[in-house]
């Protein structure tokens, strides 16, 4: 009795497992970075695209947060036992392109495979940023999302402001901060990831450069020129309001997060995808709003820039695991798959179609906060400035932006001496990063087209 | 007469070791080797294009003034560390030596916080004294002071020696107890019927007899100070606020590790590497002959 019982539940267990088997899918390992409920939803996601057919089995793992992803590549490479599909963060892409045999660029990809993608469906600001010169996309815009602000709507009544119209301006800001301390708030403005909200973006946002060679767009030869007039004036008016108080450094990562969650801060810049946490956090009422500007630059507001990842696809793979891929990477592009992802993350819809579904199926009427990041990058259509940035060393970079930051809090430094400091630092490193990548080959090969 | 335990055969001996040099071999000295050779180039992240530069790395090191600030502050770091940590792991065995009743429970307590990874520990105390959330930011608001490492250098200093410090004390602590332990009693029977009372005590008999005991965890925790503690800092402070706790150890993880820069972290260890060897050279010339054995 117990044998036969043993052997139905052997056979049940089989059963799941020998039906793919049997119809020999194409297994694609596919990494990504996406921990906690953003996690929850890429396997969401990748169990609707095994469900929806039988010849591709995606396997998605979660390698850890994106430093540790990209370096899962790195040592992947190395012992060339890469995965199919990788997620890599924006800071990376760089290190990607330079990596010429470890990239098979997904439009590549996809001709190869018949099913071009058309590359004029792509919200421009989201895709410029993984495209090469001739805007061919390199990889998959996956998951990405631009800084909005956000405001604690109770606080704003308190101190006697609309609460339905948060600053439009950095001019109208010290106003509203002033109010909120003199009604009791404790912080007033806050920001996540400095480098990324007030250097890189502001410098969009005002159609002022943050590097030459279009932000890095155009080549490895690029150098930071961010120590602009624009960006001395705006982190010196940050300087004026730290010592007053109106500003808060709530460090390099997204501590700033929790403390205008815990109510502690009433202002806060922060990527549009904090969205769903803050949400989740919050216990009050909170607004999204379009991220300020200077109205005195006549070119701003221009359009954010965009954060978030890339979905690599790997060389080195057989014919028909191409074909694979093609069909997964097809799949998150199409509006109805991109539209969901944007509902249910917050991460910015990749394609104008998938915008267009959302809106018409009256999600935004219900969630405006959704709208406000789209709505940036869709403002104008992306200049050299603000399509993108792509820097060797990036990740160092920042840190040494934010490095200086702290000095000119401090007050060991003026915002020119630390401005120009960060740029002669990082540029230091931009030259290591050409060296790096640009020898022989690279180099003549870009004086030979010239 | 002396009784020698002679071998017979040639080639025993160096079997019966070879174990233990195979293992140093291929852990400590082919990645410190490597280390020397990767310090020359110039490579990709991904390792693709490699390039002999010579001495750049170096040279580059050494033309930058936020690596020559890492040296004091590294100085700094590793003093606080391994001064503080021997001082209070002593303060602490001498009390636990002296303790009666339920000695086991508190050993074990002063012991447990070693089992704690580093970044854990770092962690831990980064929560407790977080700006605005800590419980400890908290008390400290209560008495007036104005607790922000984020941008306060010297308390992000503070901050980042006292989690390296209380991760290590167990260590100290283990040693002391037991060079403790094994000072006779009737010595400091002796000297108590002569009349010294426990400060003197202490200082004549159980501080010198505590000397090589001492010596070695001064070596070690200088070590600890210098190699082991990124994990603490990369939880924490991650170097900052503007280069304030940005330790020799944990510029050549960030580079390293973090921004892929194989070529100048490597040339960083290097330089670490013969910092400690000249330190540990130091000490055994000139403090190790102070220590009574």
């Amino acid at each position: 009795m117990f044998r036969i019982v043993m052997a139905l539940a052997a056979a049940l267990l089989a059963l799941p497992w020998s039906a793919p088997a049997l119809a020999k899918a194409t297994e694609i390992q596919f990494w990504h970075a996406m921990g906690g409920a953003r996690g929850a939803e890429i396997d969401a996601l990748v169990a609707r695209f095994n469900a929806a057919q039988k010849d591709v089995r995606v396997v998605a793992t979660y390698k850890g947060p994106y430093d540790v992803v990209e370096r899962a590549v790195f040592e992947a490479y190395r012992a060339k036992r890469t995965p199919h599909l990788v997620q890599v963060f924006e800071v990376g892409t760089a290190d990607m392109i330079a990596a010429r045999d470890l990239v098979k660029p997904v439009w590549r990809l996809m001709v190869d495979a018949g099913s071009p993608l058309d590359h004029g469906a792509f919200v421009p600001a989201v895709a410029a940023y993984f495209s090469d010169a001739r805007g061919r996309l390199l990889a998959l815009p996956f998951n990405t999302s631009t800084p909005v602000l956000y405001y604690n709507k109770d606080a704003f009544r308190k101190a006697r402001l609309d609460p339905e119209h948060a600053p439009k301006t950095w001019y109208e800001m010290p106003k509203a901060l002033g109010a909120l301390l003199d009604s009791g708030a404790k912080c007033a403005l806050t920001t996540t990831w400095p480098s990324w909200v007030l250097l890189e973006n502001m410098g969009a946002w005002h159609n002022q450069p943050f590097a030459t060679e279009d932000n890095g767009l155009g080549g490895t030869d690029a150098r930071l020129n961010f120590n602009t007039r624009l960006m001395v004036r705006w982190i010196s008016m940050l300087a004026s309001w730290y010592k007053s108080g109106y500003f808060t450094w709530s460090g390099r990562r997204d501590d700033a997060e929790a403390r205008f969650a815990s109510g502690e801060c009433a202002v806060l810049t922060a990527s549009s995808s904090s969205y769903a946490e803050l949400r989740r956090a919050a216990r009050f009422d909170f607004g999204v709003a379009q991220l300020p500007y200077y109205d005195d630059f006549p070119e701003a507001p221009q359009n954010t820039l965009i954060g978030g990842a890339g979905l690599w696809a790997l060389n080195g793979k057989t014919r028909s695991e191409y074909k694979a891929m093609a069909r997964f990477i097809a799949y998150l592009a199409q509006p109805e798959v991109q539209a969901q992802w944007h509902q249910t993350t917050g991460y910015v819809p990749i394609t104008k179609a998938a915008y267009m579904l959302t809106e018409k199926n009256g999600f935004y009427l219900s969630n405006p906060g959704h709208q406000v990041a789209v709505r940036q990058l869709l403002l104008r259509n992306p200049t050299r400035e603000s399509k993108g940035i792509r820097l060797g060393h990036f990740l160092a970079i920042r840190a040494i932006i934010e490095e200086e930051l702290e000095a000119v809090w401090g007050d060991r430094k003026t915002p020119l001496d630390a401005l120009n400091s960060a740029v002669a630092r990082g540029n230091a490193l931009l030259e290591e990063f050409e060296r790096a990548n640009a020898p022989a080959g690279g180099r003549a090969r870009r004086a030979k087209a010239k | 007469m002396e009784k020698r335990v002679v071998f017979r055969s040639a080639w025993l001996p160096y079997l019966l070791v070879a174990p233990q040099i195979a293992i140093t071999v291929v852990f400590f000295f082919w990645p410190a080797v490597q280390a020397v050779w990767y310090s020359f180039l110039l490579q990709d992240a991904f390792g693709l294009k490699t390039q002999f530069v010579g001495l750049q790395n170096f040279v580059a090191l050494f033309n930058d003034p936020h690596y020559l600030q890492s040296f004091k502050i590294t100085a700094l770091f590793s003093v606080l560390v391994a001064g503080s940590g021997i001082v209070i792991s002593l303060l602490l065995a001498a009390m636990a030596d002296r303790v009666i009743r339920g000695a086991l429970a508190y050993k074990t307590l002063l012991i447990w916080p070693y089992a704690v990874a580093p970044a854990i520990a770092g962690v831990l105390w980064a929560f407790m004294f977080a700006p605005s959330i800590g419980i400890v930011t908290y008390a400290l608001k209560k008495m007036g002071v104005d607790w922000n490492w984020v941008v306060n250098g010297d308390q992000a200093m503070l901050l980042v020696v006292i989690a390296a410090v209380w991760n290590q004390i167990s260590y100290n602590f283990l040693f002391f107890l037991a060079g403790l332990q094994s000072i006779p009693k009737s010595l400091i029977e002796a000297a108590a019927i002569d009349g010294a009372g426990p400060v003197r005590r202490f200082g004549s008999i159980v501080l010198p007899l505590l000397s090589p005991t001492t010596f070695f965890l001064l070596v070690i925790n200088i070590v600890y100070a210098f190699f082991a503690t990124f994990g603490v800092i990369d939880a924490t402070t991650q170097g900052g606020p503007a280069g304030a706790t940005q330790i020799l150890v944990y510029k050549v993880f960030y580079d390293g590790v973090k921004a892929g820069d194989l070529g100048g972290s490597s040339a960083q260890s290097v330089v670490l590497m013969f910092i400690v060897i000249t330190l540990t050279v130091i000490q055994f010339r000139f403090i190790e002959r102070r220590v009574q054995y």
